[in-house]
């Protein structure tokens, strides 16, 4: 079956991401396809590779990163919130006169039709959020 | 329908509302901090009357909530679980 | 591929106070492009989205209640108002904004958008659904 999931919620603030993360990993080993994680509201955080966690905690960020390069799994950053919110890529910078880039190794930043195309694609959307 | 819920019922009212929109052959599954509403000790417990429910494993183990805290008839899921049950029903809400 | 499915935007946010409100309309807004059968629904909070008169210059905020009278253009003209909801919050639809749409089979007449229905008549409506979008 093929799933698209939607995180709204950034890294260590809230539990979304993590159950999402998890939810991505079991379905792949299920061997179901996930067409696309997208990245909405603050979820678009996730992306950044700038994060330092402490060594004994997970790290989100390149967890998702490892995933996504461990099953060509697609990490869609939604760019109206990534402007809003300093998620920055090549594109972004060069588009917005940013002196620098955040966005982290396996995450691309697309538009919000990436979540419809998603829904439309997929048999299951599953949000989590906030 | 999966009903997703991920409030604790003490904070939010999500799980009421999940709940109030039950149909037949609907499934409740609580992740995250909606699991406390599976404990049968607390006041919350009652919402769940008469609904078909399944909790993560890993988010009552996380929070000290021994399977025999639970309400008699919860299923405890892990992940693999959390997919199948998404697998299985057609329609999926996350009561956010 | 080109199957039509049917979306349901499920709106429980108060808006301003945290963004999901408008960043979910702006979902509805790019997803229309893609000519699905879409709907709206606003329950719990999400009534007050809907109220008339919001002004947010003391805020420094956009005022994006403006937005939900250009939906009818977006072809989006199912938007449903969950009666209990809006009751529990000592509201009415007079209290909301207006939204309609034109139709085009019938000489461009306009239409009401907005459909008061009770919870029970919304469990039906949800049940008719393919896709459940959640903010």
């Amino acid at each position: 079956m093929k799933f698209t999931i939607q995180v709204n919620e950034g890294p260590y603030q809230h539990q979304a991401t993590d159950s999402a993360y998890l939810f991505t990993k079991a379905a792949l080993e299920k061997g179901h396809e996930i067409f696309r994680v997208f990245f909405y509201h603050d979820g678009v955080n996730n992306g950044t590779r700038l994060t330092t966690p402490p060594q004994d905690d997970r790290n989100i960020v390149k967890r998702w990163g490892e995933l996504s390069a461990g099953h060509d799994l697609g990490l869609v950053i939604c760019g109206a919130a990534a402007q809003r919110r300093g998620i920055v890529d090549d594109g972004e910078a060069e588009r917005n006169g940013k002196d620098a880039t955040n966005i982290a190794e396996g995450f691309r930043i697309s538009g919000l039709g990436q979540l419809v195309e998603g829904a439309i694609q997929s048999d299951r959307l599953v949000v989590f959020g906030d | 329908m999966l009903h997703i819920v991920n409030k604790s019922p003490y904070d939010r009212n999500s799980l009421d509302t999940a709940v109030s929109y039950k149909a037949d052959g609907d499934i409740f599954l609580l992740i995250e901090d909606g699991v406390y509403a599976a404990m049968k000790s607390g006041a919350a417990a009652s919402k769940l009357d008469g609904c078909s429910v399944s909790v993560l494993g890993a988010d009552i183990a996380a929070r000290g909530i021994a399977e025999d805290k639970l309400i008699d008839g919860v299923s405890v899921i892990d992940y693999a679980g959390f997919v199948d049950l998404v697998e299985a029903n057609e329609k999926v809400q996350s009561w956010l | 591929m080109s199957e039509i499915k049917k979306f349901m935007y499920v709106n429980r946010r108060a808006p301003y106070g945290t963004i999901y409100a408008w960043e979910s309309l702006e979902v509805v807004l790019i997803g229309a492009a893609f000519e699905q059968d879409v709907s709206m629904a606003f329950i719990d909070d999400g009534v007050y989205q809907l109220i008339k008169g919001q002004d947010t210059t003391g805020l420094e905020m956009k005022n994006f209640s403006p937005t939900y009278a250009a939906l009818g253009d977006y072809e989006v003209t199912k938007i449903y108002i969950e009666k209990e909801s809006l009751e529990e919050r000592g509201l009415t639809l007079d209290d909301l904004q207006h939204l309609t749409w034109e139709d085009e089979d019938e000489d461009w007449a306009e239409k009401d958008s907005i459909q008061l229905i009770s919870r029970a008549e919304m469990v039906k409506v949800f049940a008719d659904q393919d896709v459940f979008f959640n903010f």
